[in-house]
């Protein structure tokens, strides 16, 4: 009788403990598909980490909700295991690593930051993990030949590109003096290597190209020079910190510069820190709510927008707009590959060609998406001090008219 | 573009000028190092942590409707308790070991304090706006923003307020005394240990001062500490201990050094040079001090 006992609770023991193995040992379990994710929780990228998350989660509620995914006749849910990468690329690799050979995930969506995808990109590569990532924007992810990356936002050197251009265009087609300042990061670094290019292809001049270290708060040579030698248009990326120490000091040294535009606006908040002192800046940014963009599960950019507050209680960032459009290209990938085998959705992931709230995507060989360009627009103020984006580029899509060139500050 | 200096003139009175108001901002800094490294012969790697944390005060204030000039008086009191505590909890273990254990637990207090600092705040980068306006000068060539000005004088003022403060207070002559000799002072009944948890709480009070200052100037980040920690520490090195007008004036030659190597060098090289200039600093003094061996031989 209690060898029975005995024999009954190691048998259990056993079936759970090998019920529990297999569990982790499977990427798709029961009706769960399961993909992996390093995110930033911690560290100096958590708030874009969260917002990142956030918006895998919105997608994988919505997607479930909706009918989830069909493969072979049967209906899948989406389901993510998130680990916390402390926002450290060695950490990142670590996870990859863990998530693929222990938890056994074989699809993989991207964390925040192209520095973090450049470390995860190498391990999903080794293992023939497809993994579709929404913010790492490095045009070096693109030109390494990684045959399983694809990312649904457009690449870095494309962020500030059409400033340029709209710039010349002003100018009635004549070229432009540049200054510009970018951190001394992989992703700034691109963006340079966009104004670079597109000051090549319109003859303008760059007459000055600070460069901006990691720890700095000041800009203020760049400016004094800025004031000194007056462009026609000044450049600035530096992730937020950039952003917000460049509208505080423009405005605290009166430099008057006829286009301002900028990276990282929008998570910035400019306006909430800086009220009316952020005026007439231009943003690049991946995607706007008043954008016209459709789908099925997210309906545009406007509903998303107001489905998120409600669920988050604030408006949604690109990066959780993006992060949200990844998930809609694996669903959209899975039902066209309709099987679970790594090569075959690599295949369709590779093949996509669709429209989402977000955007529209398409793959280039490199895995970039082509489709969707940049938007920029502007933070207008009105009387009472309230500020808004302002979508002013490209044309299409334009809410308001440009304000060009900037009113000097003594005008203001 | 590397002479833009002798193209633009006014540049160099900006130069100037920026970097003085910038130095006697790191002066006050360092002048928190000096006193705890002349008292409790304790480095502390937390000192820009310190500066931070008081910068996130004043933040708050802003946040809370309150005027961030406000966290001046504030921040500092706040931080003083919060020197005590550290020094209760960890820097009395420390202070009679050698130089190299106070680093490393500063050096550890230092990564706790940059990790909770992003755990409670966020990892934003944010400001306190004072709403100062600006002062022209030349022709409007030459811009400064008030709220430097500001912080400069806060700065001086309370530099000058704490030399009185040593001179005539009872306990500023403890901490002297402690300075000086601590097992002599000790012998006529100075009781050092609280002499010891005053001057870091004082250092910690100075930090939060100047964080403030920094947040209504600048901007703050969690993980901004250690550019001021590698400042002061060299702003010290080149004055001395307990030297005040020594580390006010190296305080504002940092400031227009840094200035004229944002200004030349480029702005990618404007810390590098900080930490070349320390360098050089060093090996000049290794230099001097051998030859003076040599003299003695």
């Amino acid at each position: 009788m209690r060898l029975n006992k005995i024999i009954l609770s190691f048998v259990s023991a056993l079936v759970i403990l090998f019920s529990t193995s297999v569990a982790s040992f499977a990427k798709v379990v029961g009706d769960k598909i399961i993909l992996g994710a390093a995110i930033s929780l911690t560290g100096k990228y958590s708030s874009n980490g969260v917002h990142t998350q956030n918006g895998y989660n919105m997608a994988v509620d919505r997607i479930n909700s909706m009918g989830g995914v069909k493969v072979g006749g049967k209906t899948y849910k989406f389901d993510i295991i998130y680990y916390d990468d402390e926002s450290n690329p060695k950490r990142a690799a670590q996870l990859a690593e863990r998530l693929i050979s222990q938890d056994g995930v074989e699809f993989m969506l991207g964390p925040y930051s192209s520095g973090l995808t450049k470390a995860i990109a190498p391990v999903t590569e080794k293992y023939g993990v497809p993994m579709v990532e929404a913010n790492g924007a490095s045009r070096s992810l693109f030109t390494k030949g990684y045959k399983y990356l694809f990312a649904v936002l457009a690449p870095a050197n494309l962020y500030l590109d059409v400033a340029i251009e709209t710039a010349v265009e002003l100018n009635g087609g004549k070229p432009v003096r540049i200054a510009q300042a970018f951190e001394q990061d992989a992703f700034s670094q691109d963006v340079r290597l966009g104004i670079l290019d597109a000051a090549e292809r319109t003859g303008s001049k760059i007459i000055i190209d600070d460069k901006l270290p990691k720890e700095l708060n000041d800009m203020a040579a760049t400016l004094v020079k800025v004031k000194q030698m007056k462009p026609d248009v000044l450049v600035v990326s530096g992730h937020t910190k950039g952003a917000l120490t460049a509208i505080r000091q423009i405005a605290e040294m009166k430099v008057d510069v006829p286009m301002l535009a900028m990276t990282h606006c929008d998570a910035a908040k400019l306006s909430k820190q800086h009220g009316k002192n952020s005026q007439y800046a231009l943003c690049a940014s991946q995607w706007h709510k008043s954008l016209t963009y459709k789908d099925d599960f997210f309906k545009d950019g406007m509903t998303y927008a107001a489905d998120f507050e409600k669920e988050f209680g604030y408006d949604p960032p690109y990066q959780s707009a993006e992060s949200s459009a990844a998930l809609l290209v694996f669903k959209d990938a899975f039902e066209r590959a309709n099987s679970f085998d790594q090569k075959k959705v690599r295949d369709a992931l590779a093949a996509t060609n669709m429209q989402t709230f977000y955007g529209n995507i398409k793959f280039a060989p490199g895995g970039q998406n082509v489709d969707k360009p940049m938007v920029l627009f502007q933070v207008m103020c009105d009387a009472s001090g309230k500020c808004e984006n302002k979508v002013v580029a490209p044309l299409k899509w334009a809410s308001a008219k440009l304000i060009h060139p900037i009113p000097k500050w003594s005008d203001r | 573009m590397d002479f833009l200096v002798f193209q633009y003139p006014m540049i160099t009175v900006q130069a100037c000028l920026d970097g003085i108001l910038l130095g006697v901002l790191f002066a006050l800094i360092a002048y928190g190092m000096a006193l705890q490294w002349g008292v409790m012969n304790i480095i502390n790697i937390a000192q820009g942590d310190l500066v931070i944390l008081g910068g996130y005060i004043a933040y708050f204030m802003y946040l809370y409707g309150i005027h961030p000039a406000w966290g001046v008086i504030v921040a500092p009191v706040i931080m003083y308790f919060v020197g005590i505590a550290i020094y209760k909890l960890v820097i009395n273990k420390v202070v009679d070991r050698d130089l190299f254990i106070s680093i490393l637990a500063t050096f550890g207090i230092s990564i706790l304090f940059m990790q909770l600092m992003n755990f409670a705040f966020g990892a934003d980068v944010v400001l306190a706006n004072s709403g100062y306006g600006t002062t022209m000068l030349f022709d409007s060539n030459v811009v400064l923003p008030n709220s430097k000005i500001f912080s400069a004088f806060i700065s001086i003022l309370f530099a000058v307020c704490l030399v009185i403060y040593m001179k005539k207070s009872k306990l500023g002559r403890a901490i002297r005394a402690t300075a000086q000799n601590a097992r002599a002072a000790k012998i006529l009944g100075v009781d050092t240990e609280k002499v010891y948890a005053a001057t870091f709480g004082i250092n910690a009070a100075l930090c939060g001062v100047a964080g403030a200052l920094i947040s209504i100037t600048f901007t703050i980040h969690p993980y901004m500490g250690l550019p001021y920690t590698i400042r002061s520490f060299m702003i010290v090195i080149v004055a001395g201990l307990g030297n005040l007008p020594g580390v006010a004036m190296s305080g504002m030659g940092l400031g227009v050094f840094e200035e004229f190597a944002d200004y030349i060098l480029g702005t990618e090289f404007r810390i590098g040079s900080v930490f070349l200039l320390l360098v050089l600093i060093l090996v000049y003094r290794r230099f001097k001090l051998s030859r003076k061996r040599e003299y003695l031989k």
